[in-house]
């Protein structure tokens, strides 16, 4: 994994709760069986008015130029529901976007994300509404997320946020957790020996 | 200290503390085609194995057609997945279910048919509605693939402990009301993302009165209200289903299998972090009118209106929603016209489903313009339908009846909605576009499936049951 500690970037809004993983990457481009190339299929329907990707829906904020090398995803509540694919981070990592803020996720994206080295953060919904009304009135405003911290700093506003300790490490470090976990090897293998045969 | 049931089962499988957190062990590991290729790949680019084959159950399911059974049926991107899961079971010493194989399935189908899950159980899959298996009173969760990765190598996951929410659902089921809508109105009530952070644990007369089935149908979707699990206390009923299945414990084993088992079961003063009771009176047939599981209501109730909502995220959200599925507020189900009927998937493609649904189909026939089809769950589920000649009856009421796999709940593979069509679906999400790009997706009973095929709306199946 790729350690992350500070990460400053301009931001895309998508003010809408719920967005699925469907939505994120439809079903058609979980075909591959490489990490690699997902990013042009981010948000398929929203994004492109014909199904083949060649004309853009100018109304998508992804879309728009004011919001072209965004790296900071600011949406609403429950981000990342439905399906457990991983192709929905890998996706909008590959698409450039490394920061997603929201007042929560769902629990398999949220895993999925700081698995990639993609921070998922969440702030509360009075924050977010701040996070929105700034961007509105600048739309080249940066925001910088502090993981050491615990911070996200944006105009003159200071949130902190709240991440689990060992994420935090393994983010910042941009450790193997399948190396951390083989250094229990004799745990497991004790567990197993306690196992029943028929179990 | 008095414990729940996912106390319980959380408690017997660590394997040791980290931190904050724990290794959970993880008895069972279902993989296919679609969340598994990254991670051997991941697995083999760090010369890796996997560590317990033995418990790695592998099938073909969600980029399959339903039409043929070769490879290559959908396609050359949807073959190269197929083929380099074969390779990598063959490489790995994993057993492979494969299109063609008289066990072969939905993985959520088949894995229960083999007798693979077992009360007490810690299961995982790439794929989030893992969470059927808690039918079993078996801890179930779908993970993603850099997960699947961590679990091929080390039959464990790092986890944090989720908080303990019992649904009781009182009281007896009213006739024509079925499993499908007892989680639907579950969802309903608690919201698309109202179980976040907690495993449920179902319960409550209507619950233990439901068939194996029917608690996969109801566990299927927990992850539908956010939930990381659902779980359901194993009984008489759960020892019955798995009683003489190929890989269920065997004569003294089994003895002692049930003598486990029976320990299984939430402690009469354990406590839940919440508690959320239905009448199992008060629940009528469901049908989801929105683009989550959570927008839904009874099929006499009129579409609701955004101001029908409190706050301000949910009203914009059903604004939304109602402009997606074109529909306007007060409309009546009944006056709601359809163009497709699936009945299949995890959450309804299993035996007790396609009778439910033939038993509605043999009343009449698929009116014009309404294309319907069949898609079992599993071979096994296939060939026993087939045995009761539910296939004819399907047939001669005018639904296709298909090869199993995941179909067009997801539609990986041909079976695809186009943009404007709508759909009674007995499927797990109605989302923007998961059918098909512009699809709309209403989801359902296989009963009130059949009844929509055969007069082209939708229609309160408890007129039929009245009738009887």
């Amino acid at each position: 994994m790729t350690p992350i500690t500070v990460h400053t970037g301009t931001m895309v809004p998508l003010d809408i709760a719920n967005i699925d993983t469907d939505q994120i990457i439809p079903k058609q481009f979980l075909t591959g069986v490489t990490r690699q190339g997902y990013g042009k299929h981010l948000f398929h329907d929203w994004r492109y008015l014909d199904e083949h990707e060649q004309v853009l829906n100018p109304e998508f904020n992804l879309n728009k130029p004011e919001y072209q090398g965004a790296s900071v995803l600011i949406t609403r509540e429950n981000f990342g529901c439905g399906s457990s694919r991983e192709h929905a981070p890998w996706a909008l990592m590959d698409f450039g976007l490394q920061v997603i803020i929201a007042p929560s996720f769902a629990d398999i994206f949220y895993g999925n994300a700081i698995n990639n080295s993609m921070l998922p953060i969440r702030l509360t919904d009075a924050q977010m509404d701040i996070l929105f009304a700034e961007l509105a009135k600048n739309d080249k405003l940066m925001l910088t997320v502090d993981l050491n911290l615990q911070l996200v700093k944006c105009a003159d506003h200071e949130f902190d946020f709240t991440i689990a300790e060992h994420h935090k490490h393994n983010l910042i470090k941009g450790l193997d957790a399948i190396g951390q976990t083989l250094e229990h090897a004799d745990a497991i293998t004790e567990h197993e020996k306690r196992l029943a045969d028929w179990f | 200290m008095a414990k729940t049931l996912y106390d319980k089962i959380w408690d017997a499988h660590i394997v040791s503390q980290v931190g904050a957190d724990i290794l959970l062990y993880i008895d069972r590991h279902l993989i296919h085609e679609v969340t598994t290729p990254q991670a051997f790949a991941g697995l083999n680019d760090k010369g890796r194995k996997v560590r317990c084959p033995e418990k790695t159950v592998a099938t073909m399911d969600h980029s399959i057609s339903t039409r043929s059974l070769a490879l290559d049926a959908c396609g050359p991107a949807n073959q190269l997945q197929l083929q380099t899961l074969l390779q990598n079971c063959e490489d790995h010493g994993i057993t492979l279910y494969p299109v063609g194989h008289q066990k072969q399935g939905i993985i959520h189908v088949m894995a229960p048919e083999l007798g693979a899950i077992l009360p007490g159980h810690t299961v995982v899959c790439g794929d989030s509605h893992t969470a059927t298996h808690g039918a079993f009173g078996a801890l179930a969760f779908g993970i993603g693939t850099s997960e699947v990765e961590h679990v091929f190598a080390t039959q464990t996951l790092r986890q944090s402990k989720a908080k303990n929410l019992k649904v009781e659902v009182k009281g007896k089921l009213p006739i024509g009301v079925t499993a499908k809508d007892i989680i639907l109105a579950i969802i309903g009530e608690l919201g698309h993302a109202g179980a976040t952070g907690y495993v449920i644990e179902y319960c409550g007369e209507a619950i233990s009165a439901l068939s194996m089935e029917e608690r996969m149908t109801i566990c299927n979707m927990s992850i539908e209200g956010g939930a990381k699990a659902g779980l359901v206390a194993p009984d008489n009923t759960t020892f019955e289903y798995i009683k003489g299945r190929e890989k269920a414990p065997q004569g003294a084993d089994w003895d002692a299998a049930v003598a486990y088992w029976e320990t299984l079961y939430s402690d009469a003063d354990a406590q839940f972090d919440r508690v959320v009771t239905l009448q199992a009176a008060d629940i009528k047939p469901q049908v989801t009118w929105g683009t989550n599981p959570g927008q839904v209501i009874g099929v006499d109730d009129a579409i609701p209106a955004p101001t029908d909502f409190t706050d301000a995220v949910t009203q914009e959200s059903a604004s939304k929603a109602l402009k997606y599925m074109a529909l306007e507020p007060g409309q009546k189900l009944s006056d709601i016209a359809i163009s497709h009927v699936f009945i299949g998937s995890c959450t309804n493609s299993r035996i007790e489903d396609l009778r439910a649904a033939a038993s509605v189909a043999q009343r009449g026939n698929v009116v014009e313009n309404v294309t319907a089809i069949v898609v079992p769950g599993s071979a096994a589920v296939k060939k026993q339908a087939e045995a009761e000649g539910l296939d004819k009856i399907f047939e001669a009421a005018g639904f296709e009846w298909r090869l199993p796999g995941c179909s067009m709940c997801l539609g990986m593979n041909d079976d695809l909605l186009k943009e404007g069509d709508r759909c009674a679906s007995t499927s797990n999400r109605n989302f923007e576009g998961r059918q098909g790009r512009g699809a709309r997706t209403h989801l359902v009973s296989p009963a009130m499936a059949a009844a929509a095929a055969i007069n082209g709306k939708f229609t309160d199946v408890r007129q039929y049951e009245e009738q009887v």
